[in-house]
């Protein structure tokens, strides 16, 4: 095997150009996979991070009744939890309600959250220190969609526990930048004890946010969402990205290995006399299949130095100065942040590579398996094919 | 009593061709002794090289027997034919069937490499056949710069680096020139009294005729003639 793999190196290197350029084809794809995943991991890092810090915590414990996927019942699920289990929680009343912003209808999400929670970054801090009576936190897309500012004020209309309709005039006495749609569009944050007030809903939350001390236990009508499972939606929502895109660099790679398959198949052709002199020097077809095949799978292992190469430059780039991307996260509906700084792993890298590795060696032994079928009197005249 | 390298019995060769089949070899009784010169002689198509080719388990008999170094060639398994060549066969080619990459140091390197032999081993064995051939100063230079003749000469210090028993040429001096031809014959000549190693030619040239203490002559796939010639060395 070292000896089949010593004249192999040898057979390449001696090709010089022809090596190169074979090597180079098949290291764009090389390239092209790690940068692609690379963003991808990155965007995925960012995205559950920015997740957990603006919306998830470390989990959430649900009012068994509450589903934030049904508008239907989005309000039937709130309730008193025992104030033993509170302990590194931060509670959340989700209540609906509509504004008219200019005189516009605009239906709304209000989020009543403790105003001295730290465990997500909602700037709820600001409320307590607003002099307005009704203060209101909101995000950017949704200031800029309601098209209102800080100060404004506008007028709030909601039904308490009841159903009994009654509005008043709340200031915006903040507006926060996020990357996370799902704490900004379509959403009003206040007080917790001011919603409570409000709703008539008194010491009731309709979810509590975990933060990194909460130890989860069982508590009857409530349920715990851990941080993964949370998760689960934006990573699968990447990985769905990630396996599209795919197709694109696959095809690149398959133009590479055609590349290495073509230039086998044609040096088995050209190189019958070669292989004929092997077998005659005392080389088995076996050995001498092996030689070839190595020589195919060697083309990956250049192709992975040609990339590391061109590539590192780019990856080390795109690491620390990351990639922008025009398009905010809002209206694509998922996060997104302005610029995604990529990530690259070993294990990444190492994957890329063996696949490489593992292509090249299936496709060169594709071509080169013709070998066993030769004459090896007819491959030394060059007639065996 | 001479030393049996080679015994060939009732040796019969056919190819299929169409629905027919052709007969290359038909019933040859031979045998060769260690540190024999001989050459199988005869027009194209006589079947010299086809004999050539199953003494160096190459191809395998029809029918008959053909042992060679104490094996009988038409039940070698792939591996255990591989083996007899790598430690036991030399050939040399009408086309040199030199590799066009690697250095003459390299090409001749190629079979003490597949013996596994050490690198020290390797450089002492190559310079030496590099010198028998006179190409001691050609080591670096790889094939497509060298001349018809001196390509010839590195396959045959190809051929003998490993220190075979029994070296087969086919048309050896085909592609030279007459003098080239005979330098080629001559050191195969000294190579053969001075190692003992047997050399079998399969060969139409004159040239190479006048160099041989054993001639055979083939017709249609027989042994016509097998003559003994004088033994003394040629000279050009």
């Amino acid at each position: 095997m070292i000896l089949t793999g010593k004249l192999a190196f040898k057979n390449l290197i001696r090709s010089g150009l022809k090596t190169w350029l074979n090597a180079l084809a098949l290291s764009f794809a090389f390239v092209l996979i790690i940068f692609y995943n690379g963003m991808i991991d990155g965007w995925n890092m960012e995205a559950r991070q920015d997740a957990i810090e603006w919306e998830y915590g470390y989990g959430h414990l649900r009012n068994a009744e509450y589903d934030p996927m049904d508008p239907f019942s989005i309000q039937d699920g709130h309730g008193i939890l025992p104030e033993s289990y509170r302990k590194n929680l931060t509670p959340v009343l989700v209540w609906q309600g509509t504004i008219y912003p200019q005189g516009r209808m605009m239906p709304v999400l209000i989020k009543g959250i403790a105003t001295n929670q730290k465990t997500v970054k909602i700037p709820s801090g600001v409320l307590n220190t607003s002099t307005s009576e009704y203060p209101v936190l909101l995000g950017r897309k949704m200031a800029e969609s309601a098209g209102l500012k800080k100060g404004d004020p506008v007028l709030l209309r909601w039904r308490d526990k009841n159903g009994t309709f009654d509005a008043v005039e709340v200031t915006v006495a903040g507006i926060f930048e996020t990357n996370v749609p799902f704490v900004d569009g379509g959403q009003l944050w206040m007080s917790l004890k001011t919603l409570q007030e409000m709703t008539g809903l008194h010491d009731e939350a309709s979810f509590y946010i975990a933060n990194e001390a909460y130890v989860p236990e069982r508590i009857e009508g409530w349920t715990f969402v851990d941080q993964e499972t949370l998760l689960k939606p934006v990573t699968d929502l990447i990985n769905a990205k990630k396996y599209g895109a795919a197709i694109m660099y696959l095809l690149l790679l398959a133009i590479g290995l055609l590349v290495i398959f073509d230039t086998q198949a044609f040096a088995i052709f050209r190189r019958q006399k070669e292989i004929g002199t092997h077998i005659a020097m005392g080389m088995t077809k076996r050995e001498v299949i092996r030689m070839f095949t190595v020589e195919g799978a060697m083309y990956s292992i250049f192709a992975t130095v040609l990339g590391g190469l061109y590539g590192t430059p780019l990856f080390i780039y795109l690491a620390k100065n990351g990639i922008s991307f025009p398009v905010s996260g809002d209206t694509m509906g998922i996060i997104i942040a302005p610029t995604i700084y990529s990530v690259y792993s070993v294990a990444l890298i190492v994957k890329t590579f063996l696949l490489l590795v593992i292509s090249a060696t299936l496709v060169s032994l594709l071509a080169t398996r013709k070998i066993a079928k030769m004459n090896p009197v007819e491959a030394l005249k060059g007639k065996a094919l | 009593m001479n030393e049996k390298i080679i015994i060939i019995e009732n040796l019969v060769k056919r190819y299929p061709m169409g629905e027919t089949e052709f007969t290359a070899l038909k019933n040859i009784n031979l045998t060769f002794d260690k540190g024999e010169f001989a050459g199988f002689v005869g027009p194209s198509g006589s079947g010299k090289t086809t004999i050539l080719n199953i003494l160096g388990s190459l191809d395998i008999p029809t029918e008959g027997k053909v042992v060679v170094e104490g094996k009988d060639v038409s039940n070698l398994s792939e591996k255990a034919s591989a083996l007899l060549r790598k430690e036991h066969i030399g050939f040399i080619f009408q086309s040199f069937n030199l590799l066009p990459v690697y250095t003459v140091f390299e090409n001749v390197e190629l079979s003490l490499l597949l013996l596994k032999k050490s690198a020290a081993e390797r450089k002492k064995a190559v310079t030496a056949a590099l010198e028998w051939v006179g190409l001691q100063d050609m080591a670096r230079k790889k094939p497509p710069q060298l001349s018809g003749g001196e390509s010839q000469r590195v396959a045959i210090a190809r051929a003998i680096v490993k220190k075979p028993n029994i070296v087969l040429a086919d048309e050896p001096t085909a592609n030279l020139d007459a003098e080239n031809a005979h330098i080629i014959m001559q050191t195969m000549q000294k190579l053969n009294e001075e190692l003992k190693t047997t050399f079998i030619f399969a060969t139409h040239d004159e040239k190479v005729m006048r160099y041989l203490k054993r001639k055979i002559h083939l017709q249609d796939g027989r042994v016509s003639k097998d003559e003994a010639m004088e033994t003394k060395t040629v000279q050009s």
